[in-house]
């Protein structure tokens, strides 16, 4: 059976949720404080999965993020990247999405390039909502059908179950006009919000992204937070086909487990 | 004008303070600023800015070369991508404001900064964090001012005109031991009295007395942090005194339902009609709790002893509940108040049996209408407070990662100066460890956050009452938390009492009011305790030993620790970056509370008389209402239609959607949530309850509601049942099992000192007893906020009604069988469930309209449980589709709320019968529309289901009261009621939509 490292820190607060997804697909999981990783990189080898889970790493000061990214930059980044290069799927939602751009890990070289020894400067980001107020709710998401990313590649389904929350204050995804159109044409936009239901304000509706290779996924919404029909925001009122699908964020991590397990899906 | 760039790096190497501020880069849009130029705009103030810019300040203090510097302002501080990060202090034409924390006011983002830098370069460094805000189109005197108004508060902040450029950061001077005797052996009344008041204690002449007569007895003059450990442990936030008084109480001849005393237990009836209560607390709630406990609820696993009330949850877990306040803090800074308070909450629960996790939060917050133009000097904005408190909940609730689920606003003018603050939290924990036992050498360990001089005074503050110079007296009482150092501590915790073997502690509790005084006063209250208040960590030198003693800095828990498990409690301290300290040793031979400085004694107090000496009072309790009087609905009401009553009861701010609020908290975290606090297609139905699983791996859930009834703070005996029943109904209409609530009790009540006060808390608390019995719903846990009152410069008093939340969890046997309250399918038929109303008083259509008279609401006793239950059999049996209780604004609003959160329209059979309006069913129609009655449910059922539904209601009284159809319009026709549900929906949503 594939297993799972959980990055935790300071602030870290969606890792057991993370890996309850990680293990109903079908993985067993292990969480490491990122403190312990700092000084033993090299156990990032024994994992066939990679969760940079969500929360307020290091309270979020300065910005979302930025503190735990600079720690991985200064110490984790080759193992990380020796980890895509072993095809280890990782995700990367909410916090988690905000620290790997920062880290340079998203949305990382183009199809057939290289990785740099050093992190790079980051090339997008996700800032201050338009609202510049933190909004928890479920939106609209739509999977792009050129996209890359081995985590939504195929997701299908209705308006009433094509959802997922949200919730956080920085994530408006902001890039160049030519970063984006670069993203979009090389398959690297994992995930849209759907257009009228943005729910903060980000470039092209963009809600994730993931890496040349598809198997580094970052997203603002929290698929590990529907995993079951009873956590969706109407569930009461869905009719029983609609319930016999799959949650779609348990799907998303079927589908990275699969993938770690060598077996097309 | 515009300020001078201040040099930049010095060239030569050594320590040196360095500012460098972060704003965003032209064209990309300052969301900060545009957010401070709307609430700016929204104060409607004679002069405002055209623009606001927004920077981040920070000022570094290390030995660092240039590019050093760059690499902090360029790698660390900006984002390469937006911000620009500029060393020293940009110039600019604009009015420069600066808002920066006070020396010793906690700077959470400064520490990690800190860390930050230190991974980066391997070099230590001292930071500290601020704002800079520049003002366009407005003088500098004008910004600063409009500065005051929304962007800092003075109690922690310092506000700067133009760019502030220090050139050291303060220091504490390290603390020399000074003995302080306080004399009181000798003294009089009156100087007892003044000593009490001018030291803070807010001690009783009484208690004073008592404390005389203890140190007569000893021999000697007490020492400062021995009558400081008397105050914090006799203080009304600690030993609820008023609560546990002995009350003589009696009543007028108008009361409503007169208490009727006999076979009540505790209650001894004198000869001529006085009732005699000894300690009400335990004669009423604990009473009722006791009784039911006796008599078959057997799941009941610690009530009234520990940080929060446990019951069983399933065979392996139990869940805990806990509601405190902060309403003296929140008042003077609302947003460290209130971010305290749930952190204090949350604590609360780290801090029962042997920890549990923290799993859920509520917030309920009553404040002035937030239109309310002028307020008394002293106090702030309505407006301003909810905003601040619901950013003090969201920032601690949201980082601490425990979702916020169910709460209420309620406004009333009278909240004016002491707004109310209630933070609830639910934790989850295996139920073997649901308690804790010192043991004699077990040593003190506190863990968590460092000491300061913050939060001094918070447990006598909440004491006093509040008056306009109340902010510069008690503003080291107010802080500022860290929800990040209690996150890791959280962590730390529950590693350590989850490791193979069991606990790393034996016991734990949590530093409140009081502090250490009242954590280790509390757990040594027994075997006594040995403290070196020197080995405490400090957030700055120079704190003396009683300020280490009594400091209620946040986000630190008091643990005892077999001294065999120190070294592996160590281990997993350091491995969550958690400070730990070993502060003394639990037991002593005397059994007192020993403290000591550098070794020598400092204070020494015996166990016994510290916890029993304090004298309890008894009070005097009269509750006398003026006859009330009741002319028959007013003529004007025919004028009022049912359409515009219900526009305006939809658009009042208690009723209005609570969606800006519930959206800025994380109520999903955890991923647990089943019923979300808003529903239905659109994601906006009001909730009654929330559902949430506790135990991710079983279908069992947790339904949290609350019920409060200030509308009839007249009685509050009746205002008890009423917010009791509430509760209840909310958790039914979800699909709890109403056999397996548990409630806790708040009070916030003005001074309780005078007879009236006293009189209106002891109907209360009967309330509490008959409800609670009534209902099979026993009190787990609880708490009092008294003194509740604000005295003008102009010597006014305004006392707040007197208010009690009732807070509730229930059982959910199945949770994916729960119900929601918005509308399915338009082939349903609408069921009203309870007794038909027979008053209006208290209602909001009578506060807006008039007819607020005659008599109060009653909840029948019998009537209501058997509603509950019924309501609770029928969802049971899958035989309703949706569920709401009609309560705030009556039966329509709570019909409207269905139809338009499920987006299927309702036609309703209600008004005067066919043939023209009589003035009796005219009448009739207004109560059933209007009225607040208890006990009243409305159910969306499939018609082919009817009869099996009015089979489980039994004796209940009930009938269809309308039909939904695919029209997307609410309708009346013999009311004249005919309305788009996207009008009532949007007359909802806008109000509070800020």
């Amino acid at each position: 059976m594939p297993t799972a490292l959980v990055i935790t820190a300071a602030g870290i607060n969606c890792d057991l949720e993370l890996g309850e997804a990680f293990r109903s697909a079908g993985c067993d999981v292990e969480a490491i404080q990122l403190k312990r990783l700092m000084t033993e990189p090299s156990l990032i080898g024994q994992f066939d999965l990679i969760g940079l889970p969500g929360g307020f790493s290091y309270g979020d000061d300065i910005a979302a993020g930025r503190v735990m990214a600079a720690l991985i930059r200064q110490s984790l980044f080759p193992y990380l990247v020796d980890a895509i290069e072993r095809g280890v799927p990782m995700i990367a939602p909410c916090n988690g999405f905000q620290i790997a751009v920062q880290v340079g890990l998203l949305p990382g070289p183009v199809a057939g390039g290289r990785w740099p020894a050093e992190p790079p400067a980051p090339a997008v980001a996700l800032s201050d909502n338009a609202s510049a107020r933190f909004t928890d709710r479920w939106v609209g998401v739509e999977v792009p059908a050129e996209t890359r990313c081995i985590w939504t590649r195929g997701l299908d389904g209705t308006p009433a179950t094509m959802l997922l929350p949200v919730a956080h204050g920085e994530g408006r995804f902001s890039a160049t006009p030519e970063q984006l159109a670069a993203l979009q044409s090389g398959g690297q936009v994992a995930l849209r919000y759907r257009h009228d239901d943005n729910p903060n304000g980000s470039l092209g509706d963009v809600a994730g992204i993931c890496d040349a290779s598809g198997l580094v996924f970052g997203l603002m919404p929290h698929p590990e937070r529907f995993t079951r029909w009873s956590q969706h925001p109407f569930w009461t009122r869905l009719d029983a086909a609609e319930r016999r699908a799959e949650p779609i964020g348990l799907h998303m991590f079927r589908q990275a487990v699969a993938h770690a397990a060598g077996v097309t899906v | 004008m515009s300020t001078t760039a201040a040099p930049g790096p010095a060239a030569h190497a050594g320590v040196s303070l360095h500012r460098i501020e972060v704003r965003v880069r032209p064209g990309v849009p300052d969301s900060r600023g545009e957010a401070a130029l709307r609430e700016a705009h929204s104060l409607r103030l004679p002069e405002l800015p055209e623009r606001i810019e927004h920077a981040a300040v920070y000022f570094v203090r290390g030995d660092l070369n240039a590019d050093q510097l760059a690499r902090i302002a360029s790698e660390l501080l900006a984002d390469p991508v937006l911000q620009v990060a500029t060393l020293g202090a940009a110039p600019s034409d604009a009015a420069v404001v600066e808002v920066h924390p006070l020396a010793g006011v906690t700077d959470p983002a400064a520490e990690s900064v800190e860390l930050a830098i230190e991974a980066m370069l391997g070099t230590r460094v001292e930071v500290r964090t601020g704002s800079r805000w520049d003002f366009h189109g407005i003088p500098q005197a004008s910004a600063g001012a409009l500065a005051g108004r929304f962007l800092a508060n003075p109690v922690i902040h310092d506000i700067h005109l133009g760019a502030f450029l220090p050139s050291s950061f303060p220091s504490g001077r390290p603390y020399t031991l000074r003995r302080i005797e306080v004399p009181v052996r000798e003294l009089d009344d009156a100087a007892l009295e003044r000593l009490s008041r001018d030291a803070h204690l807010f001690l009783s002449l009484d208690e004073m007395l008592a404390v005389r007569a203890a140190y007569r007895d000893l021999g000697r003059e007490p020492s400062e942090i021995e009558l400081e450990t008397i105050a914090q442990t006799w203080s009304e936030h600690c030993v609820h005194k008023t609560l546990k008084s002995t009350v003589r109480y009696r009543e007028g001849a108008n009361v409503q339902c007169p208490l009727r005393a006999e076979g009540r237990p505790g209650h001894t009836i004198g000869a001529d009609g006085e009732v005699t209560i000894a300690n009400l607390l335990k004669s009423t709630i604990a009473a009722a709790t006791f009784e039911l406990m006796a008599d078959g609820v057997d799941w009941c696993l610690s009530v009234f002893v520990d940080n929060a009330g446990v019951v069983a949850f399933d065979d392996e877990h139990a869940v805990c509940f806990k509601c405190e306040t902060h309403n003296h803090p929140s008042a003077i800074e609302p947003y460290g108040g209130a971010a305290t308070g749930i952190g204090g909450c949350i604590r609360d629960i780290m801090g029962t049996g042997l920890a549990a996790k923290p799993i859920a939060a509520t917030d309920v917050f009553c404040v002035a209408p937030p239109d309310t133009e002028e307020v008394p000097e002293g106090c702030l904005q309505p407006a301003r407070i909810l905003r601040q408190v619901v950013a003090g909940v969201r920032d601690y609730g949201n980082r601490m990662g425990i979702p916020t689920i169910n709460g209420a606003v309620w406004f009333d003018p009278d909240y004016v100066g002491n707004p109310l603050v209630y933070c609830g939290c639910i934790g989850v924990m295996p139920r073997h460890l649901v308690k804790g036992e010192v043991r004699e050498g077990d040593a003190i360990v506190a863990v968590g956050g460092r000491t300061g001089r913050d939060g001094i005074h918070g447990a006598t503050f909440s004491s006093a009452e509040l008056t306009d110079t109340h902010a510069d007296e008690f503003s080291h009482a107010v802080q500022i938390g860290n929800a990040i150092t209690q996150k890791k501590a959280l962590d730390a915790i529950l590693e350590a009492r989850d490791v193979v073997g069991g606990p790393l502690f034996r016991a734990i509790t949590d530093c409140g009011a009081g502090g250490f005084s009242s954590a280790v006063g509390e757990m040594g209250a027994t075997l006594g305790a040995e403290v070196h208040l020197d080995r405490a960590p400090l957030k700055y030198q120079g704190l003396s030993p009683t300020e280490i003693w009594i400091s209620e800095a946040q986000e630190r828990m008091v643990m005892a620790v077999p001294p065999d498990r120190l070294p592996a409690l160590r281990g997993v301290c350091a491995a969550h970056d958690v400070e730990m300290c070993e502060l003394g040793t639990f037991g002593t031979a005397e059994r007192e509370i020993v403290l000591k400085y550098e070794g020598e004694a400092v204070g020494r107090i015996p166990v016994g008389f510290l916890h029993d000496g304090i004298p309890m009072p008894s009070r005097e309790a009269r509750f006398d209402p003026a006859p009330s009087v009741d002319r028959g609905a007013p003529a004007q009401l025919d004028a009022i239609s049912a359409s515009s009553a219900l526009i305006s009861l939809l658009a009042h701010p208690n009723i209005a959607s609570k969606h800006w609020i519930v959206r800025q908290y994380d109520h999903e975290v955890q991923g647990g949530s089943v019923v979300k606090p808003l529903l239905g297609p659109h994601q906006d139905g009001p909730s009654d309850a929330a559902v949430i699983r506790p135990v991710p791996s079983a279908r069992r859930g947790l339904a949290v509601a609350n019920g409060l009834a200030t509308g009839l703070a007249d009685d509050p005996y009746l205002m008890a049942l009423a917010a009791i029943d509430e509760c209840v109904r909310n958790l039914v209409c979800v699909g709890a099992d109403p056999a397996r609530i548990a409630l806790l009790d708040n009070f916030s009540w003005p001074s309780c000192r005078d007879a009236e006060s006293m009189g209106l808390l002891v109907r209360a608390a009967e309330g509490c007893y008959d409800g609670a019995k009534a209902y099979r719903a026993p009190f787990v846990s609880g708490k009092d906020s008294l003194n509740n009152q604000f005295a003008t410069e102009g010597g006014r008093t305004i006392r707040i009604p007197a208010t009690l939340l009732i807070s509730g969890m229930a059982i959910v046997p199945d949770a994916e069988r729960c119900v929601t309250m918005d509308a399915k399918r338009a082939d349903s038929i609408l069921l009203l469930v309870g007794p038909s109303p027979t008053t209006l008083r208290g209602s909001h259509f009578a506060r807006l309209f008039g007819g607020d008279e005659g008599a109060l609401p009653e909840v029948d006793l019998r009537i209501g449980p058997l509603a509950a239950r019924g309501v609770a059999a029928a969802i049971a049996a899958g035989l309703v589709r949706a569920a709401h209780d009609a309560s705030d604004g009556g039966m329509l609003v709570a019909a409207a709320e269905m139809a338009f959160a499920g987006g299927i329209g309702l036609t309703l059979d209600l008004g005067a019968a066919e043939g023209g309006p009589s003035e009796q069913g005219s009448q009739a129609a207004l109560l059933e529309c209007f009225a607040e009655a208890p006990s009243r449910y409305l159910l969306e059922v499939d018609p082919a289901r009817l009869p099996e539904v009015e089979r489980l209601l039994g004796g209940v009284p009930h009938r269809v009261v309308g039909r939904f159809n695919p029209t997307p319009r609410l309708t009346a026709p013999r009311l004249g009621l005919d309305q788009p549900l996207e009008v009532l929906r949007h007359t909802w949503l806008k109000p509070l939509d800020w």
